[in-house]
């Protein structure tokens, strides 16, 4: 008998976004297995195991796991959504911007230091206000806005000090005086599939922190902006977050490997899961085609 | 209709109809994060604390 299509879901909480695409999984028959990245192991000399997926969708909420796990599966030859190179690079914030800006797409200007004297430095440079952002970290967490010298300074001391040694690389943004949204585009491969305005009074305006959403048309210089950002980070499945800048026009503030989208979903009346499904079937089909 | 018991504070906690294991719930009555374990049998644990390196 010959053997079906299988995909691997790997994942650490069953959130709706992954109710969704289990429930899309089973729509369409697809014969998959649920990975929960707490359970599984890697042995180097058994990849076989892993080989029996022609695909596996990468969800995992802890960037660690979800990482080690890519880079185990691709080493084994097993295609991955996304692939390791593209979490390794969407991840880190740095790298991120490193790749926007050796491709030339526009970004908040923002400089890296690592030591506190050097990040003073730089922020002086900028002049006040910036944003201090962790490397690594998502939901909004650990963002700091630092209005004057002293703030600089007592953040930057207690980052170095209090703070795992990821938090001695100091990233600084430019403050962008946005008008109360950013923007939210998920893109599928080329495709930018859908888009939402994230609404909030305070100047975080992540869905995780309160932000609410609105469906944002995709216009031709979102979709320019967005499919540039998809390449320089090697494309996929990909949460792009673009930022209205008073002086640029449409900056790339971030790009999200493993994006949610229970938010985006309701608001677009698209069935965001059903294409993330298509996608990796896509991907496992070529495996399996070979 | 299952229920569990909330293991932070013992309420009654009944779980939804569709809820599957690996969901997180929360406790009506102390608002703590439960982690849905089993479905059949319901069963619940607190739910493990955020890491540093969550999210999307």
């Amino acid at each position: 008998m010959q053997r079906r299509l299988k995909i691997g879901v790997l994942y650490s909480r069953v959130r709706v976004e992954e109710k969704w695409i289990f429930g899309a999984m089973e729509k369409r028959g697809i014969d998959y297995d649920r990975l929960d990245d707490r359970a599984i192991h890697f042995d180097l000399e058994k990849p076989e195991a892993w080989r029996q997926y022609d695909a596996v969708l990468e969800r995992s909420i802890s960037y660690n796991s979800g990482l080690y796990a890519l880079r185990l599966l691709n080493a084994f030859g097993v295609p991955t959504v996304n692939t390791a190179a593209v979490a390794e690079v969407c991840g880190d914030k740095l790298m991120t911007s490193a790749a926007l800006a050796r491709e030339g797409v526009p970004q908040p200007r923002n400089a890296t230091a690592f030591s506190p004297e050097a990040a003073l430095e730089a922020i002086e440079a900028f002049g006040y206000p910036v944003v201090l952002k962790p490397v690594v970290g998502s939901w909004g967490r650990l963002l700091a806005k630092i209005n004057d010298r002293d703030a600089a300074e007592a953040v930057l001391e207690h980052k170095s000090t209090l703070g795992s040694v990821q938090h001695s690389v100091f990233y600084i943004q430019e403050f962008i005086e946005k008008p109360g949204r950013d923007l939210r585009i998920i893109m599928i491969g080329d495709k930018a599939l859908t888009g939402m305005y994230r609404n909030s009074e305070h100047w975080i305006t992540n869905t995780a922190r309160g932000g609410s959403g609105e469906l944002c048309p995709i216009t031709p210089e979102i979709e320019d902006i967005c499919l540039r950002a998809s390449k320089a980070v090697g494309g996929g499945l990909l949460g792009v977050d673009l930022v209205e800048h008073p002086e640029k026009g449409l900056v790339v503030n971030e790009i999200n490997h493993t994006m949610e989208f229970h938010t985006m979903q309701p608001v677009s009346g698209i069935d965001i899961a059903g294409e993330i499904v298509e996608y990796a079937v896509g991907i496992a089909r070529m495996n399996y085609e070979g | 209709m299952s229920t569990v018991v909330c293991p932070e504070c013992e309420a009654q906690v009944e779980l939804a109809a569709g809820t599957e294991a690996g969901e997180i719930i929360v406790c009506p009555d102390c608002g703590v994060d439960l982690e849905v374990t089993g479905v059949e049998p319901a069963a619940v644990q607190l739910a493990p604390m955020e890491q540093e390196d969550w999210g999307e």
